[in-house]
């Protein structure tokens, strides 16, 4: 079990970590997410003991990694960023390096067995680091850490700079290690850790934002409902038909999808149904709606909505707070702004295009 | 400890400055073998030891250069210090690596002296277990100083350099001292001189101080490396 209280740490004037509280449980795999620059690193780094807190707690199955260090990193198999190899040993000389490292109790030649088996590098053991592709590198740093069967493992963006193959691989692996192992992993992969991870704490600008289940956040976020539709005709109608439509908060054109129709994504107050409406108001122009679909929220979303700087929150954090008039006026504007922007564009192309034409063909649009 | 010995000894000998460092130790202490005690059939050997002292000065840094710039380089320090080792631990195997291989050096002059004892059938003790035991405190103490300064920075031939330019200052200080009016600071420039030191072991003067002097250094330098590792978490 990992408790995080109130961890802080500063560099000079900046906070890089602001006052961060979390539990992991044992068994339980935590998705660990945030943006570039938002502390995932060093709070990792802080966890394991790397570097010191500036203020705060953190304790490893009880013991106080800042009072205790060799007891509380004893529990620990760490994955930096960056795997730590020493590029000129061969595979086998580093392993057996980190199993005297770690004064490892285990059985060597059967243990060391074991971890390659795991992540699949029996074929590059007696082989020089420094030859090996990326994801076999990133494997070896992966066996470093399961050398010693540590109880918790801290893996920083494992799966970073692999092919898809070896994502999937890696992937099922930490599954697996989820078993038995208590997990902290850190990912820009959402579909990884929503795939993954049994919770999910995403930090921002070194604060934390949210600390839920993926499931939880999801449905928490998904109030705001959104439709893509799939219609015919010229963009500039159908943005005013369906603008025209009570209930809807604002549309957007997305690109050409198939040759004379344009995706709409429409975004609902949440509470009114639009559908009905806006098929009846389609067809009354003789148009034809080719697909219509709800989506709900991804996790992507809520990770975009919540590092963009719409102050969503969720979780343990502070109550959500709603956007003032002011700030949603001011959004609206700037969406039917650029849309507008995008699609004179769009009718300027085609008149040169087709000037004749009465019928104007959408086809010369984007392309 | 034994860990962290074991793959910089490794690490050494995989790369080519293991056998460089040995390599020019050994050509030039056999040039001046050959060049005076066999040719000029002499068993006095103060000719295979002089010019040493300067040796190392350019060799040592380049020994110790990468002991801790390239683990913060390659950002392998992660792996060694969140592993269950105390800081001391880590230094000190390290420093005993970078010791092991000066002493395959300063092996060489074993078989020198059991070829002259073989020849002439005596030899002058004194001066030989003078410079040795001279030799071995001044290796000491300038691989705790490069391992210091290669703690500081993340780049090889900045620690070298600074390495070489610290001890060279420990080399001159005491002719620097001679140009210092103030009587206390000349004293204590004077003290900290490394080549007096040396020169009264290699005369066969076994000088209670100076040795004190010489593991202080090096015992500071080492200590001063742990606080380096520990100060880097607080940063």
């Amino acid at each position: 079990m990992i408790e995080v209280k109130n961890l802080t740490k500063q560099y000079g004037e900046k906070k890089a970590v602001n006052n961060i509280s979390f539990t992991v449980n044992d068994g339980e795999i935590l998705g660990f997410l945030g943006p570039n620059g938002a502390g995932k690193s060093t709070t990792m780094n802080m966890l394991t003991g790397y570097i010191s807190a500036t203020d705060g707690e953190i304790l490893i199955n009880g013991v106080d990694i800042m009072e205790e260090p060799l007891e509380a990193k004893k529990q620990i198999g760490y994955l930096p960023e960056i795997p730590p190899l020493y590029m000129d040993m061969t595979v086998k000389d580093y392993l057996n390096f980190i199993y005297d490292l770690k004064k490892c109790k285990l059985p060597r030649q059967a243990h060391l067995e074991d971890v390659c088996k795991l992540v699949m590098i029996t074929d590059v053991y007696d082989r020089i680091i420094k030859h090996l592709s990326k994801g076999y590198k990133q494997r070896v740093g992966l066996a470093q850490a399961l050398i010693g069967n540590p109880p918790i493992l801290i893996l920083d963006e494992p799966t970073v700079g692999l092919d898809p193959k070896q994502i999937h691989e890696i992937r099922t692996l930490i599954k697996k290690l989820g078993k038995r192992h208590t997990l902290i992993l850190s990912s820009h992969i959402l579909s990884e850790i929503q795939a993954v991870c049994d919770r999910v704490v995403i930090i921002n600008k070194g604060k934390l934002a949210a600390d839920d289940t993926p499931e939880n956040l999801t449905k928490k976020l998904s109030d705001e409902h959104r439709i893509i539709a799939r219609i015919d005709g010229t963009k500039e109608e159908n943005l005013k038909l369906i603008q025209g439509i009570k209930g809807v908060a604002s549309v957007t054109a997305d690109m050409e999808r198939e040759p004379g129709t344009f995706d709409y994504e429409i975004e609902t107050d949440g509470v009114t149904d639009i559908r009905a409406e806006l098929f009846k108001r389609v067809a009354a122009k003789n148009r034809i709606i080719y697909s219509l679909k709800s989506t709900e929220l991804t996790l992507e979303d809520i990770f975009l909505k919540i590092t963009m700087g719409e102050d969503v929150s969720v979780g343990r954090a502070e109550p959500k707070k709603a956007l003032s008039d002011e700030e949603k006026a001011a959004m609206h504007e700037a969406v039917s702004n650029a849309a507008a922007a995008a699609f004179t564009v769009d009718m300027n192309k085609n008149l040169q295009e087709s000037p004749e034409t009465d019928d104007i063909d959408d086809n010369g649009g984007e392309l | 400890m034994g860990a962290i010995f074991r793959r910089e000894i490794k690490a050494y000998f995989t790369s080519p400055i293991a056998y460089i460092f040995i390599a020019v130790f050994y050509v030039y202490t056999g040039m001046y073998f050959v060049g005076t005690n066999i040719y000029s059939a002499t068993t006095d050997m103060t000719y295979v030891f002089s010019g040493v002292f300067t040796l190392m000065m350019i060799m040592l840094p380049l020994l110790t250069m990468r002991l801790m710039s390239e683990e913060q380089k390659q950002k392998t320090d992660q792996c060694l210090l969140t592993a269950p080792v105390n800081l001391a631990a880590i230094v000190m195997g390290k420093f005993f690596a970078a010791l092991c291989v000066f002493l395959i050096g300063m092996a060489i002059y074993i078989p020198y002296i059991l070829v002259l004892y073989k020849l002439a059938g005596s030899i002058a003790w004194a001066t030989v277990i003078g410079n040795m035991f001279a030799l071995l405190l001044l290796g000491a103490s300038f691989i705790s100083i490069g391992m210091l300064i290669s703690s500081l920075t993340e780049n090889q031939i900045v620690a070298a350099i600074a390495s070489f330019i610290v001890i060279m200052l420990f080399y001159m200080i005491d002719v620097l001292a001679a140009s210092v009016s103030v009587d206390w600071l000349k004293n204590v420039m004077v003290s900290l001189g490394f080549y007096n030191r040396y020169y009264e072991f290699t005369n066969g003067i076994i000088n209670i101080p100076s040795i004190v002097f010489f593991l202080s250094v090096t015992f500071i330098c080492n200590f001063l490396t742990v606080r380096v590792l520990e100060k880097r978490r607080w940063g």
